[in-house]
């Protein structure tokens, strides 16, 4: 085998060659259909493009991905992010609809607080739940997603409040340095996330519990404090993405805030290559997950596909992502193709040996 | 045999996985109603070749002929449909389905679909008293041994009626009674004209049963041999390609005076320490400086005392006391806070994490200990790997690759490993040479006196008599859940003595039902 074909091998086995095939598709399909696609400008000082429009709105999809990464490595999975989305969003638009100033700096961060509290208490819920009762995560994480939109209805009073103050708007559309503050904000959390979990042993930790329970517990991991740090983790993570999903419209809706976000969010970590099973995770994967599903759904938007089609059609794409990657369905690819005749070159070597 | 065909033909086969050439143009030839043992060190490819055959993994080059056609099975199913039916190295049956379930899934006796579940539980409970097997097919496997597991897979697979019946090292966790029951079945299925290949790190039952010999060094052929015309020294030779000088020194090492050990303060005291459903209350005092060895039949719950003695199950009965103060083992976590140390029998789902590499497997318990917040510094986890990787030459030697993809008996040397850089004072090995070669187990008993010797205290389990014998100052006989007597391994010891110790305790007769 030459160096340059098994260079190649080693680049389309990666976990992530498919994703970013698929992303580059799109864009392409996307400037084909509109040339103007992949250009960006500067208008004061602010950079605008639909590549721009991209980041920005991926960014709450990228928080709860990476909260979600971490819960999915431990084997877990956490169904009540949307609802964690919609409350946070809500105890903070509450708070700053009752300010005097909407746009003083200081109320803005008290809501802020706020809403990452209660975020906190609500994966210190979720972890209780799991860790301590030993419930399913399925189920224990059902409760918070069904009960936490009767919560975010209940702060909001069943209205939409809206809101007008600047400091928090621009969490969802402000900019900073040319860019959208909202990519800030991800990348931050991002680099946060991953420092907590590359440089200290809690990657490894978390991978070992999902990767095999027993043997983690036998080599005398912790493992329910390490459920319910991913828990508490991943609420943090989903609150932070309430603010910019609310701040995008400058109201909280507790119905309608971060609906079904746990759905895509589940998506870009399996894109990613995070097994569901636990184990392994990347968070790289995840964050090039949250990219293509949110490119996914701006081409969608951009090419005017009716909305009934629309999900069959992002449905289809992410099948054909995740199929191509399941180690099962590249290994009946590969089988299928018609294995090189017996090699003269494993045949006519000498058979004997070779230093133990 | 050279008038007649083989069964089975392997031309040139060659496998490589990232970074390995696992096989190399190995040729292979298997007749009807022979015993054919497949040997070679740990890594060698013995699995690999069978996996190839059996269509788990597909080849890079090379032809398989079955009975004169040639074949390519797309896995275990289609391989055993064509006759050829395997026990892989790692038991891979269904811990959470019944022992009945495990045997037939798949071929369930049905009446217009419906299974018949009776028929299906009387023809499992016959397969399995014909292994001299009297266990309770209805309860989930997974409350059984690994060598009752074991035992059950080879019954699932003397039951499909095959041509070629494969046994990836099904010994490894067997008692001598097992093993002679296990050779009993499998002499009659070759005198039936069944080709058995037969693959194990035992010599014993190698020269015990095999009628020829095909050796593999580092994925390659080393040659086939009649088993008469190939003496034990030099398959051992064949195997390793250098002479193996390291067993002859150890011998007798246990035979000093325990009493100077006994004469230590004892590192851990068990006062009928017990379990319901699990150990009878047992008393058990364990020096610094001693080798403890238990001994017992398949069953006798050895395995149980030492999941006790580390929390791995917590004790309903009884006191413990580390350093001559009390205290309790209620958790991994509280034995290992005592310099406890534990490696199970089960490496694949007690001991290791298969996706995490070799290096983060090794480092795992001391990290553990650690706390995830004090990470350790990379430099010091490649020394401590590095050094353990070379002490006990785990193959292949980079660390950085997942440790499932390591061969059986190199796995079991990681998880050694992860035990001893965490340098504890109080070693429980389970079984710790199971599914090494003959090389790696000197070494490793080896290790077990030099440790004992600078101060650490070891409770040894194994199947293997011989190896209880040579290592331990003292022998814990177990039998039928209950600790019988303790016998000083002194001159008058051997395994005669132990074997009738283990059968004439004085709890009623017969193996648990
Ligand atoms: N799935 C895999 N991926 C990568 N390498 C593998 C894989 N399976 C086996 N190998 C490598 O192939 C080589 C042969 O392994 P194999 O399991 O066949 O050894 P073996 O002779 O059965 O050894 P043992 O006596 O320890 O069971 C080893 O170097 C092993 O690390
Ligand atoms: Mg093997």
């Amino acid at each position: 085998m030459s160096t340059s074909k098994a260079r190649w091998a080693a680049v389309t086995g990666h976990s992530l060659f498919w994703p970013v095939v698929a992303l580059i598709a799109l864009l392409v399909a996307n400037t084909i259909y509109r040339p103007g696609f992949l250009s960006v400008e500067m208008k004061d000082g602010h950079l605008y493009g639909s590549l721009i429009d991209i980041l920005r709105l991926a960014a709450p999809l990228i928080l709860v991905g990476l909260g979600m990464t971490l819960v999915i490595a431990t084997g877990g999975i956490d169904l009540s992010v949307g609802s964690v989305c919609a409350i946070s969003g809500a105890i903070a638009c509450l708070h700053i609809s009752q300010q005097p100033d909407q746009n003083a700096l200081g109320g803005v961060l008290v809501a802020l607080a706020l809403g990452v509290g209660l975020s906190l208490v609500l994966g210190v819920w979720n972890g209780a739940l799991v860790s301590i009762i030993g419930i399913q995560p399925i189920i224990a994480t059902l409760i918070l997603m069904v009960a936490g939109r009767g919560l975010a209805q209940l702060i909001t009073e069943g209205q939409i409040i809206t809101i007008n103050s600047e400091p928090y708007k621009a969490v969802g559309v402000g900019y900073l340095l040319t860019l959208p503050l909202a990519i800030f904000i991800a990348a931050g959390v991002a680099l946060v996330v991953a420092a907590v979990t590359r440089r200290t042993a809690l990657g490894m930790i978390i991978e070992s519990v999902g990767g095999n329970a027993e043997a983690s517990r036998l080599a005398g991991i912790r493992s329910g404090r390490i459920t319910f740090l991913v828990y508490v983790i991943s609420a943090v993570c989903a609150g932070i993405a309430g603010f910019m999903i609310t701040a995008n419209v400058s109201s909280a809706d507790g119905n309608a805030a971060g609906l079904w976000i746990e759905l895509d969010a589940i998506l870009a970590v399996v894109i990613g290559g995070t097994s569901l099973a636990g184990g392994r995770f990347s968070l790289g994967g995840t964050i090039l997950g949250a990219l293509l599903i949110q490119t996914l759904t701006t081409t969608v938007y951009a090419m005017n596909i009716s909305p009934q089609t629309s999900l069959l059609f992002k449905a289809v794409v992410v099948i054909a992502v995740c199929l191509i990657q399941a180690p099962a369905f590249r290994a009946r690819f590969a089988r299928r193709r018609p294995a090189a005749p017996a090699a003269p070159t494993a045949a006519d070597q000498p058979k004997e040996q070779v230093p133990a | 045999m050279s008038g007649r065909q083989p069964v089975l033909t392997m031309t040139a086969i060659s496998k490589s996985f990232p970074g390995v050439r696992a096989l190399d143009g190995v040729d292979f030839r298997l007749f009807p109603g022979e015993v054919h043992a497949l040997m070679g060190e740990n890594g060698a490819g013995k699995s690999t070749l069978i996996k190839v055959l059996t269509g788990v993994y597909g080849n890079d080059a090379g032809v398989i002929s079955l009975a004169g056609q040639q074949v390519s099975f797309s896995g275990p199913m289609q391989a055993a449909a064509a006759g050829v039916s395997t026990v892989y190295q790692e038991v891979n049956l269904c811990a959470n389905l019944s022992v009945a379930e495990n045997i037939f899934i798949g071929r369930e006796p049905r009446t217009l679909g419906a299974i018949r579940w009776g028929e299906m539980r009387r023809r499992a409970r016959d397969l399995l008293v014909k292994l001299d097997l009297h266990i309770d097919v209805t309860q989930l496997l997974g409350t059984y041994s690994l060598a009752v597991q074991q035992m059950v897979a080879i019954a699932r697979a003397i039951d499909i009626q095959a041509r070629v019946l494969i046994l990836d090292e099904p010994t490894s966790s067997l008692d001598a009674t097992e093993v002679e029951q296990l050779f009993r079945i499998m002499r009659q299925l070759r005198d039936e004209g069944i080709a058995i290949i037969f693959v194990t790190h035992f010599l014993d039952q190698v020269y015990g049963i095999a009628d020829r010999i095909t050796v593999l060094r580092n994925g390659r052929l080393v040659g086939e041999y009649p088993t008469a015309e190939l003496p034990q020294l030099a398959l051992v030779e064949k195997m390793i390609g250098k002479e193996l000088d390291v067993l002859e020194s150890l011998d007798e090492h246990a035979k000093r005076d325990l009493a100077a050990i006994e004469a230590n303060t004892p590192f851990l005291q068990a006062e009928e320490l017990g379990r319901k459903g699990s150990v009878v209350p047992f008393s058990l005092t364990i020096h610094a400086g001693e080798v403890v060895g238990l001994a017992g039949l398949l069953g006798s719950g050895r395995t149980e005392v030492a999941r006790l003695l580390f929390g791995a199950d917590r004790a309903d009965h009884g006191k413990v006391a580390v350093d001559g103060k009390p205290t309790s083992l209620r958790n991994p976590i509280a034995a290992i806070g005592h310099d406890i140390a534990f490696c199970s029998e089960n490496r694949r789902t007690e001991g290791l994490v298969g996706e995490l590499s070799v290096r983060e497997n090794i480092i795992l318990a001391m990290q553990a200990a650690r706390g995830w917040l004090r990470p350790i510094p990379r430099r010091r986890q490649d020394e401590l790997v590095d050094k353990y990787v070379k002490a006990l030459s785990i193959r292949p030697a980079d660390p950085e690759i997942p440790v499932r993809n390591l061969s059986g008996g190199n796995q079991q040397k990681v998880l050694l490993a992860r035990w001893l850089i965490t340098e504890p004072r109080l070693l429980i090995l389970d079984e710790p040479t199971r599914g090494i070669d003959v090389g790696a187990k000197a070494e490793i008993q080896k290790l077990v006196v030099q440790l004992s010797d600078g101060g650490m205290a070891v409770l040894f389990i194994s199947a293997e008599l011989e190896e209880v014998l040579r290592l331990s100052h003292k022998i814990a006989v177990m039998r039928d859940r209950q600790l019988v007597t303790e016998l000083a391994n002194d001159h008058t010891v051997d395994a005669d003595r132990v074997m009738q110790t283990i059968a004439s305790g004085t709890h009623h007769e017969g193996p648990e039902a």
